[in-house]
């Protein structure tokens, strides 16, 4: 074992003996390229609706109380796909969530939420994941679409003005702590802050 | 028993349907059994958050929001977020009645009472249409003034 690590590593240590500098650097740069795009298009992939609905976890649960929410479908058309509100847009945190979402796998392939009775057990333990994963990133994803700073209160109803333009404004408060349930069902909200 | 008396009742039957067909009218539009017909338009709901007054004293309050994808089932109620005992402080909604916390005897619950739990069943909201039946209610107030005016 220990040989042959040596040779690996006095082989990657010689100099090239038969390409040239030229051809190692451009090809190198050329196969950078190429794995890393591969890498992105890999990742992107990951982030599409088909590869979420894929496993019947998501599909037969989830994505179908999405679809009757307004972020799937509504007067204009636009609308909110699983990664949207799920991984971060930005590089590193969504590669930290993506690092995270390989327990996913590890709960597919155990089954942990295999039947309607056991996802409905976790559905709880689920939700508070996401809210608490919101509340750190003050709501960070939904703030992707619904920009504070482009809210016009005018246009609200006086209710929901009121509550933007004082405890959302003054950082209070963040969207996740009043719009839960607003994409899929609630679970039982038993001793969750704001509700009975 | 003859053929054709046999018949009779057949065709009666047959021919007073039919007359009632089209005198009848249904909650399914004029429309062919085997056709969809054009639904009616979405109405917006009234959001003005305004109390409106109530037509006799036990009526049920209408409610004056919104509640599209309102949830109420056996995991949670979301009307009760604002409107429960607890709540009404911070939302500064009106509280669920008290009565609602009441079981069928009488005895006074710590949380609603199951009998009152899915607010639907009597709080509705409303949309700013003409009703389509034209409604002869009258308000107790406007009868007892009326019974005052005959008997004089």
């Amino acid at each position: 074992m220990k040989d042959r690590v040596k040779l690996y590593w006095d082989t990657i240590k010689k100099p090239s003996a038969h390409y040239s500098l030229g051809f190692l650097s451009f090809g190198g740069f050329l196969m950078g390229i190429i794995f890393w795009g591969g890498f992105n298009t890999a990742l992107e992939f990951t982030n599409q609706e088909v590869f979420c609905t894929g496993c019947h976890e998501m599909r037969e649960n989830v994505y179908q109380e999405l679809q009757t929410t307004i972020h799937f479908s509504n007067r204009s058309g636009v609308r909110a796909k699983c990664s949207d509100c799920h991984v971060p847009h930005g590089w590193t945190d969504k590669i930290a969530r993506k690092m995270q979402a390989s327990k996913e796998v590890f709960g597919k392939i155990f089954g942990t939420i295999s039947t309607r009775e056991k996802f409905e057990a976790k559905r709880r333990e689920l939700a508070e994941r996401e809210w608490i994963r919101l509340k750190a990133n003050d709501s960070l994803e939904c703030r992707n679409c619904h920009d504070f700073e482009f809210m016009d209160f005018t246009r609200q109803s006086k209710r929901a003005s009121d509550q933007h333009s004082t405890a959302l404004a003054s950082g209070e408060k963040t969207c996740i702590d009043c719009h839960k349930g607003i994409a899929h069902e609630l679970p039982d909200m038993t001793g969750v802050e704001g509700w009975d | 028993m003859t053929g054709k008396t046999m018949y009779l009742p057949a065709i009666l039957l047959a021919g007073s349907t039919a007359l009632a067909a089209e005198n009848i009218a249904t909650l399914r539009p004029d429309v062919d059994l085997n056709d969809q017909g054009a639904p009616p338009v979405m109405l917006q709901i009234v959001n003005d958050d305004v109390k409106r007054k109530r037509d006799y004293p036990m009526q049920p309050p209408t409610i004056p929001h919104k509640i599209e994808n309102y949830q109420v089932d056996l995991r949670t109620n979301k009307c009760l977020s604002c409107h429960s005992r607890k709540r009404t402080e911070e939302s500064q909604a009106p509280m669920v009645s008290v009565t609602h916390y009441m079981d069928r005897d009488g005895n006074f619950l710590a949380a609603v009472s199951p009998r009152r739990y899915f607010c639907q069943q009597c709080h509705v909201a409303q949309v700013d249409v003409r009703p389509l039946v034209n409604n002869q209610f009258k308000d107790v107030d406007e009868i007892l003034k009326n019974n005052k005016t005959v008997e004089q």
